[in-house]
């Protein structure tokens, strides 16, 4: 009995692994393989887990890069026709094959910003009262459910607020100041995006702010700072690259937004001559156009339009992550 | 060894997992190119697929449906768009394609074998306006419409439009324009009719289902443009006449080439295709010889290969879409007028009876 059990005891110490019990008698034994079979077990879970993650991670790297490439290739027939005048060109003529994104580009860019300029002070405002001033209570929740409730309402929906409730309002405002009354044009659909962007900027926000550690805070109040002081000198500063990144985020979710744009911003190709005149977002161009484009080099075109989309998308996102980089640093 | 086999395996199923996903990448950037042969050819006999036109799809629907009571033919009716209808088939991936406007030279220069054309039904575009104090129904001459649209005509008072609707008392409001903004046969028909009515128009925008508008706000879909012109004080713009019908909006009069100022309406847009019809029927029926036609109308037409023996279709299924389409354009025109479509003239369907009889499969006529 006592050979057999050290024959199977050499066995086990061959393997490298530490082993904390070995006895000999023949109960333990079999419970020190089935630890090391459990421990085999485990070696195999994380490499398995870690494999996924690592997949799942090149998945999502392939998956942009194919979209790119995608449509790359799809605009090389407008590429090659049409050149590098494209990005500046005025006119959006699909008849006689002229095609300018020019107005688009500016519509995109004009809606999206006014849209971030609007929003911001209700974001910043949500955030500081979630996150420092009533962090717990129904009132709270209740608010914190409802702003994050603004982002899952489908945009559509909002299209059709817009459309019978906001352009009318706008229209009446229009009058009064004296541009041309349409109604529907950039303002309009900038009060939208607004609406629909809040919840991204002011999520992170409330999360940044109440992760501010409380000694600072304390410390403050502690030589006799006001709430309002707090939150200018130790709370804001503290968590700007969080609130920056919130705002970022949401301009991206402006930039893309197609359906409420669509049905509130008028749909011409015309260069929009102040905020209030109708104009049109690439996006939307692309969600009109696309079914009915019936010649190679309007749908290359119209790809085209998608890959400056995502160009125009990428660029504003590195330029914040620069100056995220830069407010972290300091 | 336990630890370096396992090892191995592990590897063998990601690199699996990632041909997989690869693989998946790749057919998804080629599927735009690929004409899927098993979705007509080698499919179900007894089910047929189209795609095309959103105006016709209502009508298609009860067709189709009261088709398939009679005969059990099951048709899928992809409602995509006039132009996305024409490239499945030029793909090859539907039996037949729909559309507002007949085929063009480049969509015809990308087709591998001819493709004819089948007038299905006729609709009508009509201007729809917003002047809450006139009671009477507005007068449009071509002139007039064209201005207004030019962007030239900027008020309601305009003396031109004073002049042929008198006795209306038009306020002195700006003329808000309202267009449609995604591609539509609708917007082909009415800038063909202006394309030929005004030489200004002609040459300064053209015609086409989406065009380079001069003025004017764009609406998605008749529901967007109807939406602006209800919304807007002083707006005008154009909607199919059914749903013009459908949602009791006001529509004004047009002068036609006669002369005639028209009422659009089901009898004057049929009678707008009562013409001498070519041969392979790809008319525009815009700005119509007929003396009571309504001038902004045109035909639909369902376009099918002329040699229907390609990607292994068999000759029944050829058979039973050619039997559909005959239908359609005699029996299947009694569900026309309810649902507000224009039947078809006696002219246009005899032309669409001989261009229906020049189908060949393998190279011998289907229909006797």
């Amino acid at each position: 009995m006592d050979t057999d059990t050290s024959a199977k005891n050499s066995i086990i110490t061959r393997s490298d692994l530490p082993l904390r019990v070995i006895h000999s008698t023949p109960e333990a034994i079999n419970r020190a393989q089935k630890k090391i079979r459990r421990s085999f077990r485990q070696i195999r879970t994380e490499t398995v887990f870690r494999r996924t993650l690592t997949i799942m991670g090149l998945v999502m790297i392939i998956l942009v890069l194919g979209i790119l490439l995608t449509l790359i290739i799809q605009s090389l027939p407008s590429i090659k026709s049409l050149g590098l005048k494209y990005l500046w060109g005025k006119v959006w003529d699909p008849v006689q094959d002229i095609y300018g994104a020019w107005p688009f580009l500016l519509g995109t860019l004009l809606s999206s910003f006014l849209a971030l300029i609007i929003s911001i002070p209700f974001s910043l405002a949500v955030a500081i009262f979630l996150g420092e001033y009533y962090p717990k209570g129904w009132l709270p929740d209740f608010l914190k459910n409802a702003v994050e409730l603004i982002a899952a309402v489908p945009s559509v929906i909002y299209g059709f607020w817009g459309l019978a409730v906001l352009v009318p309002i706008v229209r009446n405002l229009e009058t009064h100041i004296g541009v041309e009354p349409y109604g529907v044009g950039i303002f309009s659909s900038s009060i939208i995006l607004a609406i629909m962007i809040i919840p991204y900027a002011a999520s992170l926000g409330r999360s940044m702010i109440q992760m501010v550690p409380s000694p600072l805070k304390e410390a403050a109040y502690g030589l006799g700072a006001t709430r309002w002081e707090v939150i200018r000198s130790v709370v804001l500063p503290y968590t700007k690259s969080g609130l920056f990144a919130g705002i970022l985020l949401s301009l991206g979710r402006a930039l893309g937004e197609t359906m409420a744009v669509t049905m509130v911003i008028g749909n011409t190709s015309l260069i929009p001559k102040n905020i209030f005149a109708p104009g049109n977002t690439m996006a939307s161009v692309i969600a009109n156009e696309f079914t009915e484009a019936d010649k190679p080099v309007y749908l290359s075109a119209l790809i085209e339009l998608g890959l400056v989309l995502f160009l125009v998308t990428v660029v504003i996102n590195l330029i914040g992550k620069k100056i995220i980089d830069r407010f972290t640093n300091e | 060894m336990k630890l370096s086999s396992f090892t191995i395996k592990s590897f063998l199923l990601t690199g699996t997992f990632f041909a997989i996903v690869s693989m998946g990448l790749v057919s998804c950037g080629g599927g735009g190119n690929t004409s899927g042969s098993d979705s007509t050819a080698s499919g179900n006999d007894d089910a047929l697929i189209g795609a095309g036109s959103s105006f016709d799809n209502p009508l298609f629907s009860k067709q189709f449906s009261e088709y398939n009571k009679t005969t059990g033919l099951k048709v899928n009716y992809q409602s995509v768009g006039s132009g996305a209808g024409i490239s499945q088939l030029t793909n090859k991936t539907v039996d037949f394609g729909a559309s507002d406007a007949p085929m063009n030279g480049k969509q015809d220069s990308a087709l591998t074998a001819p493709a004819i054309h089948i007038p299905v039904t006729a609709g009508a575009v009509v201007l729809s306006y917003n002047l809450p104090d006139v009671k009477d129904t507005l007068q449009l001459s071509p002139d007039v419409l064209a201005g207004i649209f030019l962007g030239t005509i900027t008020k309601w008072n305009d003396p031109k439009i004073a002049a042929i609707n008198k006795g209306v008392k038009l306020p002195a409001t700006g003329i808000v324009i309202a267009h449609r903004s995604d591609g539509s046969g609708t917007s082909n028909i009415f800038t063909t009719y202006l394309a030929k009515v005004s030489t200004d128009w002609n040459t300064k925008v053209g015609h086409g289902s989406s065009v380079n508008w001069p003025v004017g706000l764009g609406g998605k879909g008749n529901e967007g443009v109807a939406g602006l012109i209800k919304q807007t004080p002083g707006a005008i713009g154009y909607i199919e006449l059914a749903y013009a019908i459908q949602n009791a909006m006001p529509y004004a009069k047009m002068q036609n080439k006669a002369g005639n100022f028209i009422t659009p309406s089901i009898a004057s847009v049929t009678a707008a295709a009562n013409i001498r019809i070519p041969p392979d029927s790809k008319v525009s029926l815009t700005n119509t010889d007929a003396a009571d036609g309504y001038p902004i109308s045109g035909f639909s037409w369902v376009i099918i290969y002329k040699e229907q023996n390609y990607n292994n279709r068999s000759s029944d299924r050829a058979t039973k879409m050619l039997k559909l389409i005959s239908w359609m354009i005699h029996d299947g025109q009694q569900f026309s007028g309810a649902l507000n479509y224009a039947p078809l003239s006696p002219a246009a369907v005899s032309v669409g009876d001989s261009i229906l009889k020049s189908a060949t499969y393998a190279g011998k006529p289907i229909l006797q």
